[in-house]
């Protein structure tokens, strides 16, 4: 039987409209797209996508449902794993998980799994009339009365608290910031995530049972030991990794000069794009350096574009070949008319008499050997200053964990860089009773790695709880996606 | 070991903290003073932020669900009522905004208590100096350098008698009491400078000087008591989004090294603050910020 090798194409804005605005860049596929595309799975046996996914969704059950056009019941399969689909559709790197472990890609181009689960999720949002599908209520009502404090609503929160509320625990997530969602509403822009698709599956993990009290910041409105003391058994740590690094060269706090996490929090979160109505200010830019080229760097470039910046670049010390986001945003910004300059690294803000940002001197720069990273060193070549013309630099060259718990929490083992230790069994810290997991563990990852983090946690603060108060442990409940995790099933 | 009845009795007080964080804060205005014509006092109701709260740290406010969220200091905290006290001058739109908020509504967005704690410890002889609002942020620092040990000299400056706030409670609070006025309308005619330069060079022996206030007078105090080697420490507020480490926006140089007010503060020491570079960054957005003024001031007729 011959397959179509090529999959269906993603609707999109065009490059010269989509800068204009903040509507969704990608528009989603038709209900005959994703048909098509779903009848592209080769339904194989073994399963080799699934391994590929840190939630181990069954995605060629999805899949198949979908290519019969039971979008409603592939969507209940997937939320059966993954509790955000919506979310992980539009922002997983599918061409590093799910999909770069079909079979399809060894001749052709592989499934496109991530746009399916998009539609699917769309399709339920649209069709269930606001009920959440498949939910019967709690597993085990009886669990109630046992506490999990969750610290932060970002995807691994989320997970944790979706997970132990369908298990039948309290659960309160506590979110610093004034709105949900963590990176996925301050760092992710809305047209990449809409904010309603946000606010959806948010209110999805709500409907769950569990509560989300804002403007919380654990480590100084309360500690985790207060937590633990105060009547939680257990506590889920998923700060993420917010604190920005910065360049420390000279110059670096002339007016002008921003962290990628001012940036994005000010248009994200704030809203200041459309000062003054909302009440957050930002000043228009007109020639913007990105520096760095991660995902974080690519969504500074595409919302300063959008904010009505003239030339925007990115400035990145490594080549092409080592940007570490995804090939899907690159190719976006590129297409939006972002300029790269690679190779390139600045050593100096320079600014005017009254401390505004005017220029940028740079090294051009080569590549060496290879670092710990694996990739080639870049190495300045003597010499090669020059200037670049900026009035804004956006600093984007990664983030580390907030020191905030760590610094609070006594007894709670991290690493060098400050990433909380973790049984990568259970998700437990050195604390009992104490679990983490995503970003404040990982530092700087991916949405769906936070995921699956919060998944093998969920069952790890259960078994904790069970153990702690002698509760049976039942038999049936893990069974099903841990016979799917070896992807041996015969 | 403890009986069991003490146990239980612990459990059920303890439990209560989990009934409180779960249920957050309402954030109600239990109490709106006017303390002058620009100076507006909030009792909120907040018991989870009243818990902890101590001197020197401050709340993340949001007056509305399009706000701006700026960083205002904790003036008192009452554990026992649960109440938290935040006093602010109208000065643009966002307090403005604040200010329109009656006693009985509720503040939609109260994050604390942030920053890093006043170092408060028996020094010996403290200046305390509060200009404007500042004021009513020098209190609760006042009363744990008093309740410390230390003799409390208190210096409060404004430009006019009518924003001279809170006399009587620091007068209290305080071993002595100076004001000063810039017109002369109460107190001394002058800046709070004065009395401070005359205290040194009197051979007092002053061993601490702590200074909130307008960043002109901080600094000011800072040059004084430069040349005199007497430790003075400053409550800086440079613009700020988020409050807890995550944007940057409030940097600061202080002694050459970059330093993030909302975490590393609000305390800094102000002979080693890059006043310069402050004085600029809180200007970052002042275009923006007096078209917002004005905006708001036309909504308020």
């Amino acid at each position: 039987m011959s397959r179509i090798k090529e999959r269906q194409p993603m609707p999109q804005q065009p490059a010269e409209e989509r800068i204009k605005n903040f509507l969704e860049v990608a528009l989603g596929y038709s209900e005959e797209q994703a048909l098509a595309e779903a009848q592209r799975c080769l339904s194989c046996k073994k399963k080799p996508c699934v391994e590929g996914c840190p939630v181990m969704v069954d995605i060629p059950e999805f899949v198949a449902l979908a290519a019969e056009g039971k979008f409603l019941e592939a969507a209940a399969s997937l939320k059966k794993n993954n509790s955000l689909p919506a979310i992980c559709g539009r922002v997983c790197p599918q061409e590093e998980q799910c999909e770069k472990f079909c079979l399809l890609g060894k001749t052709g181009q592989p499934v496109a799994i991530g746009r399916i689960e998009r539609f699917v999720a769309d399709y339920e949002a649209l069709h269930s009339n606001g009920n959440i599908g498949e939910y019967e209520g709690p597993k085990d009502p009886m669990l109630a009365k046992y506490g999990v404090a969750v610290v932060g609503s970002g995807p691994a929160g989320l997970t944790v608290a979706g997970d132990l509320a369908k298990m039948g625990y309290s659960v309160t997530i506590f979110e610093a910031l004034h709105d949900t969602g963590g990176v996925l509403r301050y760092g992710i822009p809305e047209f990449r995530l809409p904010r309603n698709i946000l606010n959806r599956e948010i209110e999805y993990v709500q409907s769950l049972g569990a509560k989300i009290v804002k403007n919380v910041v654990i480590g100084k409105t309360v500690t985790i030991d207060e937590l633990l003391s105060g009547g939680f058994d257990a506590v889920f740590v998923a700060t993420g990794a917010g604190a920005p690094q910065m360049m420390n060269i000279p110059g670096e706090n002339l007016n002008g000069v921003l962290s990628g996490n001012e940036w994005l929090t000010r248009i994200n979160l704030m809203r200041a794009f459309r000062f003054p109505e909302y009440g957050t200010p930002l000043k228009k830019p007109k020639k913007v350096a990105v520096i760095g080229a991660g995902n974080t760097a690519m969504d500074c470039t595409r919302t300063a574009l959008r904010v009505g910046a003239e030339e925007v670049a990115i400035v990145y010390r490594r080549s092409r070949a080592e940007m570490p986001a995804r090939a899907e945003e690159i190719e976006n910004a590129e297409h939006e008319g972002v300029k790269f300059h690679l190779l390139t690294n600045p050593i100096r803000f320079i600014g005017d008499d009254k401390g505004w940002l005017v220029s940028m001197e740079c090294l051009k720069m080569e590549l060496g050997e290879p670092d710990d990273s694996g990739r080639r060193r870049p190495v300045p070549i003597p010499g090669s200053e020059f200037i670049m013309e900026v009035d804004t630099a956006i600093i984007a060259i990664g983030q580390t964990p907030n020191p905030l718990i760590r610094t609070t929490t006594e007894g709670l083992k991290t690493t060098r860089w400050g990433g909380i230790v973790i049984d990568e069994a259970t998700g437990m810290t050195s604390i009992p009773g104490v679990f983490a997991g995503g970003d404040a563990v990982t530092g700087a990852a991916t949405v769906i790695t936070a995921m699956g983090a919060g998944k093998i946690a969920a069952k790890g603060i259960d078994k904790y709880i069970r153990e702690k108060y002698g509760l049976p442990v039942p038999s049936e409940e893990p069974v099903q996606e841990e016979s799917k995790g070896n992807g041996q099933n015969p | 070991m403890k009986p069991d009845t003490h146990d239980c009795a612990l459990t059920a007080a303890e439990r209560s903290l989990r009934e409180i964080v779960e249920a957050g804060a309402t954030n109600k205005v239990l109490r709106k003073e006017k303390l002058s014509d620009t100076i507006v006092l909030f009792e909120l109701d907040n018991p989870l932020i009243a818990r902890n709260a101590v001197a020197g740290q401050f709340v993340v406010v949001r007056p509305n669900t399009l706000g701006e969220r700026i960083p205002l200091t904790i003036s008192d905290a009452d554990k026992v009522r649960g109440t938290i006290t935040i006093i602010f001058q109208v000065v643009g739109r966002t307090t403005m905004e604040l200010a329109r908020i009656k006693e009985g509504e509720c503040v939609p967005d109260v994050c604390g208590p942030l920053g890093t704690p006043s170092e408060i410890e028996n020094y010996g002889t403290a200046i305390c100096v509060g200009g404007g609002v500042g004021i009513a942020f020098l209190r609760p620092i006042t009363k744990a350098l008093k309740e410390a040990g230390n003799e409390v000299i208190t210096i409060l400056g404004a430009r006019e008698k009518s924003l001279l706030i809170l006399e009587n409670e620091m007068r209290e609070l305080s071993d002595e009491l100076i004001l000063t006025t810039d017109d002369g309308s109460y107190g001394i005619k002058g800046v709070v400078t004065g009395p401070i330069k005359e205290m040194l060079d009197s051979g007092r022996k002053i061993d601490y000087i702590f200074a909130i206030g307008p960043m002109p007078m901080m600094r000011a105090v800072a040059e004084t008591t430069r040349p005199y080697g007497v430790k003075t420490v400053v409550s800086l507020d440079p613009i700020m989004i988020n409050g807890t480490g995550m944007c940057g926006g409030c940097r600061v140089t202080v002694g050459g090294q970059t330093k993030f007010t909302c975490v590393d503060g609000p305390d800094f020491d102000g002979h080693e603050v890059d006043w310069d570079e402050l004085k600029i960054r809180k200007a970052y957005y002042f275009a923006e910020e007096q078209a917002a003024k004005e905006m708001a001031a036309k909504e308020e007729n």
